[in-house]
Formats: C-alpha cells, sequence, structure tokens
C-alpha cells in the first residue's frame, strides 16, 4: 500500500484519477495549486487507486495523505 | 485632491504605495485576508480592515466588500497595485459608479487592453508593428494548422485573456499543435473564464523591453524610457534592467515616441507599460499594454528620479503632468532581482515559516519587501516575497552592488531563489548582455 502525499500545502485544484483505476509509477494523481502554480502530485509506485482522502477545492497542508494505492 | 486611499492589494506593492501616500499626507486604508493579519504592510496604514477569508475570490478579489471598506472609512479613491483588481474593467466602473476614484485607466481602456486580440488591432490601426500573427480567435484546431503554417512554424499559442504564462506554449509543428490547443484553450477557459485562443510568430532570440508611460487627464502623455526584462522563468519575470543595454539611442527614442503615440490615440490616462519583443535587428514588435503599475517600476525610478506611484495619485486627482519629456534623462543603471519563495532548481513554490530574515543595507541598495521576520509565508497569494532594487553609474557597477547585496541576503526558513540569482549575476553570458528570453533554459540548465 503507498499513500500518496501532498508535497507542500495548497488547494486540491483537480483530481485526475478515480477509484479502481490501475496507476503507473510517475502517473499524476492530484493536481494541487499552491501560490498561483500547478503543482501536480505523483504516485511513487503502480497499483489501483484504493481511496481517494480529498476532494477538488479542499485546502491541504504539506504531507496530507490525498490518496491511497494498493 | 485626493484625501484618502485604499490599497486593493497586499505584500511588498501595499507597503510600497502606503509609503509614498505617507509622504504626500494622504491617510490610507489597508485591506487583508485571514492569512495576511500579521504582514507587514497592514500596520503600516492609518487604518486597516479584515475583508475576508484567504482565499482570493474571498477577499482580494471581492469588489463588493472592498467598496463597502472604502465607503465605511470614507476613502475617497482606490488603489489596485498590481494583480488582483488592477486589470478588471468591472471594478474600474464600480469604482466609478460609488464616486471613488479609481488610480488607473477607464475601464474601456482596461477591457479594450486586455482582450490581447483586441490590443493587438488597436496597435496594428494606430500603427504601432504587432507580431506577425492572427488578428481574430481561432475557432477550430483546423483553421489553427491553416493559420499556422501561413505563420511558419514556430509559433507561440496564446490565450486572448491570458497573463502570467497561463494557457501560452511556443509549437515547433503541427503534430504538436492539435494538443496544445486544445489543452491550453481549456487550462484559459478554467483560469481566465475565456478560452479564446490566437497565435503569434516566434521571434527568435528576442529580448522583452518594455516603455513605462504616464499620461494625464489633458491630454499629456510621457515615457520614461525602457525597461529590458528578458530574464525569465515559466514566463514570468526574473531579473529587470533599466536602461536596455542592448538597444541602440536611436531605437530607444523610436520605442518611447510609439507608446507614446499609442497611449495618446487610445486616449489612455495614468501609469501604463506597453511591452514589446526586439528581435536580432532591433525591430520592436508590440507585444501587450500593462494597464496599472508594474512589480519592476523601481528601477525605472532609480533612473529617472521619479516617484511613479506619486504621479498616479497626482494624475488620478486630475491634475496635469508637470514633466516633460524633455526635462527627462537617464542617469545610471538600476537592476531588480525578484526574491520568489521556490525551489531555485525546480521552481516549484515553497511556502512556510521565515524564521529569520536580513536584507542587504546600502546607500544604492533599495528593498521592497512584504514579509518579516517570525512571518508565514501562506499558499494562497503569489510566491513573489520581496524585489532586491540596486543602482549603479553604469551597467558594471550596478551589476557588482547586486552581486554583493544578494551575498548577504539571508532568508531562513523557507527555500528561495537567490541562490539561482547569484548564479545569474555571475554569469558570463549575462554580464555581457546576453539577455534574450531563453537565457534561463539556455544557460541554467533546467
Amino acid at each position: 500500500m503507498q499513500e500518496v502525499k501532498a508535497s507542500m500545502a495548497g488547494n486540491v485544484w483537480k483530481i485526475v484519477v478515480a477509484v479502481g483505476e490501475q496507476v503507473e509509477e510517475g502517473q499524476d494523481i492530484v493536481i494541487l495549486e499552491s501560490m498561483k502554480m500547478e503543482i501536480p502530485i505523483a504516485a511513487e509506485a503502480s497499483g489501483v487507486v484504493k481511496e481517494l482522502k480529498v476532494a477538488e477545492g479542499d485546502f491541504v497542508n504539506d504531507e496530507d495523505v490525498l490518496a491511497v494505492i494498493e | 485632491m485626493i484625501k484618502k486611499v485604499l490599497i486593493a492589494n497586499r505584500g511588498e506593492i501595499a507597503a510600497r504605495i502606503i509609503r509614498t501616500c505617507k509622504k504626500l499626507g494622504i491617510q490610507t486604508v489597508a485591506i487583508y485576508s485571514e492569512a495576511d493579519q500579521e504582514a507587514p504592510y497592514v500596520s503600516m496604514a492609518d487604518q486597516s480592515f479584515l475583508v475576508g477569508a484567504p482565499r482570493v475570490n474571498e477577499s482580494y478579489l471581492n469588489v463588493e466588500r472592498i467598496i463597502a471598506v472604502a465607503k465605511e472609512a470614507k476613502a475617497c479613491a482606490i488603489h489596485p497595485g498590481y494583480g488582483f483588481l488592477s486589470e478588471n474593467e468591472a471594478f474600474a466602473n464600480r469604482c466609478l459608479e460609488e464616486g471613488l476614484i479609481f488610480i488607473g485607466p477607464t475601464g474601456s481602456v482596461i477591457k479594450q487592453m486586455g482582450s490581447k486580440i483586441a490590443a493587438r488591432n488597436a496597435m496594428n490601426k494606430i500603427g504601432i508593428p504587432v507580431v506577425p500573427g492572427t488578428d481574430e480567435a481561432i475557432a477550430a484546431i483546423e483553421d489553427a494548422v491553416k493559420m499556422a503554417e501561413k505563420i511558419g512554424y514556430p509559433i507561440m499559442l496564446k490565450a486572448s485573456a491570458g497573463g502570467g504564462g497561463i494557457g501560452m506554449q511556443v509549437v515547433y509543428s503541427e503534430e504538436e499543435l492539435a494538443k496544445a490547443f486544445e489543452g491550453n484553450s481549456k487550462r484559459a477557459q478554467t483560469f481566465f473564464g475565456d478560452g479564446s485562443m490566437f497565435m503569434e510568430k516566434k521571434i527568435e532570440n528576442a529580448r522583452h523591453i518594455e516603455i513605462q508611460i504616464l499620461a494625464d487627464h489633458h491630454g499629456n502623455a510621457i515615457h520614461l524610457y525602457e525597461r529590458e526584462c528578458s530574464i525569465q522563468r515559466r514566463n514570468q519575470k526574473v531579473i529587470e534592467e533599466a536602461p536596455s543595454q542592448f538597444i541602440s539611442e536611436s531605437t530607444r527614442q523610436r520605442m518611447g515616441e510609439a507608446a507614446v503615440k499609442a497611449v495618446k490615440a487610445l486616449e489612455y490616462t495614468n501609469a501604463g507599460t506597453i511591452e514589446f519583443l526586439v528581435d536580432e535587428l532591433e525591430n520592436f514588435y508590440f507585444l501587450e499594454m500593462n494597464t496599472r503599475i508594474q512589480v519592476e517600476h523601481p528601477i525605472t525610478e532609480e533612473i529617472t528620479g521619479i516617484d511613479i506611484v506619486e504621479e498616479q495619485l497626482h494624475i488620478a486627482s486630475g491634475k496635469a503632468l508637470t514633466i516633460k519629456q524633455t526635462d527627462l534623462q537617464i542617469d545610471g543603471h538600476a537592476i531588480e532581482a525578484r526574491i520568489y519563495a521556490e525551489n531555485p532548481v525546480t521552481f516549484f513554490p515553497s511556502p512556510g515559516h521565515i524564521s529569520h530574515i536580513e536584507l542587504p543595507e546600502g546607500p544604492n541598495i533599495r528593498n521592497e519587501v512584504g514579509v518579516t521576520a517570525d512571518y508565514d509565508v501562506t499558499p494562497f497569494y503569489d510566491p513573489m516575497i520581496g524585489k532586491l532594487i540596486v543602482k549603479g553609474s553604469n551597467r558594471k557597477e550596478a551589476i557588482a552592488i547586486l552581486k554583493e547585496a544578494l551575498s548577504s541576503y539571508k532568508i531562513d526558513g523557507i527555500k528561495t531563489n537567490i541562490p539561482m540569482l547569484q548564479e545569474i549575476v555571475q554569469h558570463e553570458q549575462f554580464i555581457k548582455g546576453n539577455t534574450t528570453t531563453a537565457f534561463i533554459e539556455k544557460f541554467y540548465h533546467i
């Protein structure tokens, strides 16, 4: 199991995967918006998206878990 | 006469505007979001009002709330600074409706220059050269392909309502075009609420050189020479200098005259900047007009001795310009380095807690900063936290002062671009003046 964490504080701008989807290592999972910039957050390993912990528009802090991949 | 000004902005520019107001004996009203309660500019103003939650839509873009605060505080004018509501036609018009002076041009000029396509066409009509490209929004990808063939690759694909480099992309081939067209149009729709795209020929080895203008309500207009802002990352400026070391005196004169001619034809009022791309042969092409004060205005102030904010306030209160073109001359060389809270390698933002800050000091050093020690840089706003401005009697001296100043600029707790700035100012090509817009990608190994 792998947790996809925010690398910095910001707003969740877009969630680009769905629960149940097969994702590859390096694939973008969530795009954060921080300081007027889009920050893509990628999966560190391949797997299936088990859970999305955030919704678009949510505010997240550095290290918050955004998604869980199995 | 303006007696009290509300500053509809935050950070370093709010502090900068307050400073000139104090010098002129004008009362100031600051607004702030919940994220900016501790910001230095808030306590600098005579009065301050909380306008809402951290997100810009609920605070710094909240037109009705800002107007209500201006009325409550009995401010008679609003200075919008840059960004936020500064180029918002509806806001300028709302101020007018409410009997408040908007310190900037009229809503209709803001609208015209805000649409890049309309601005290109207006300049073309006035006789100002524009970059070869399309004169209307591109409806479909098939049209885009045809136009790109006619103009010739590489082309710059741009969003008509764009800014800050968003929705903009260099395209080298037809294969790239379809994907770029759709993606950028969608992005522009999301960010600006308008997905209209147009294209321009990409000018190779271009320099970004802009002309600062001032125009009053009595038909007088002058230019305050140029700024060269070629050092950019992600299409955003990093280092600016005035004057440009590249253009000849005759090009300088022609660019200044073109800018003055344009603002007179547009019946433009207040401070503004006309941005041009300049090619290797010193041909210049209109890029866009910024209908507000610009981030890099201090370098123009340093070489002309003019306080641009003071002129903005005078013009807005209906006074005629007292400076004539013939009164002006360039004194020395000024450089500005923008301090960004960002990772110097990836350019990703770096919000966080500033534990300690130490600014360089000296007779030829000017600091404009929006932060202080023991202060949180939040993720809600632009990553620019300050500007370091230096002045020398010539470019070589200015670079030496900048190098020294950067080495004593200390910010602890967050990452900043200072290491990158240090590399740039020591780079042989920068020292030589080979400063095209491709400088960072060419020489900074990214």
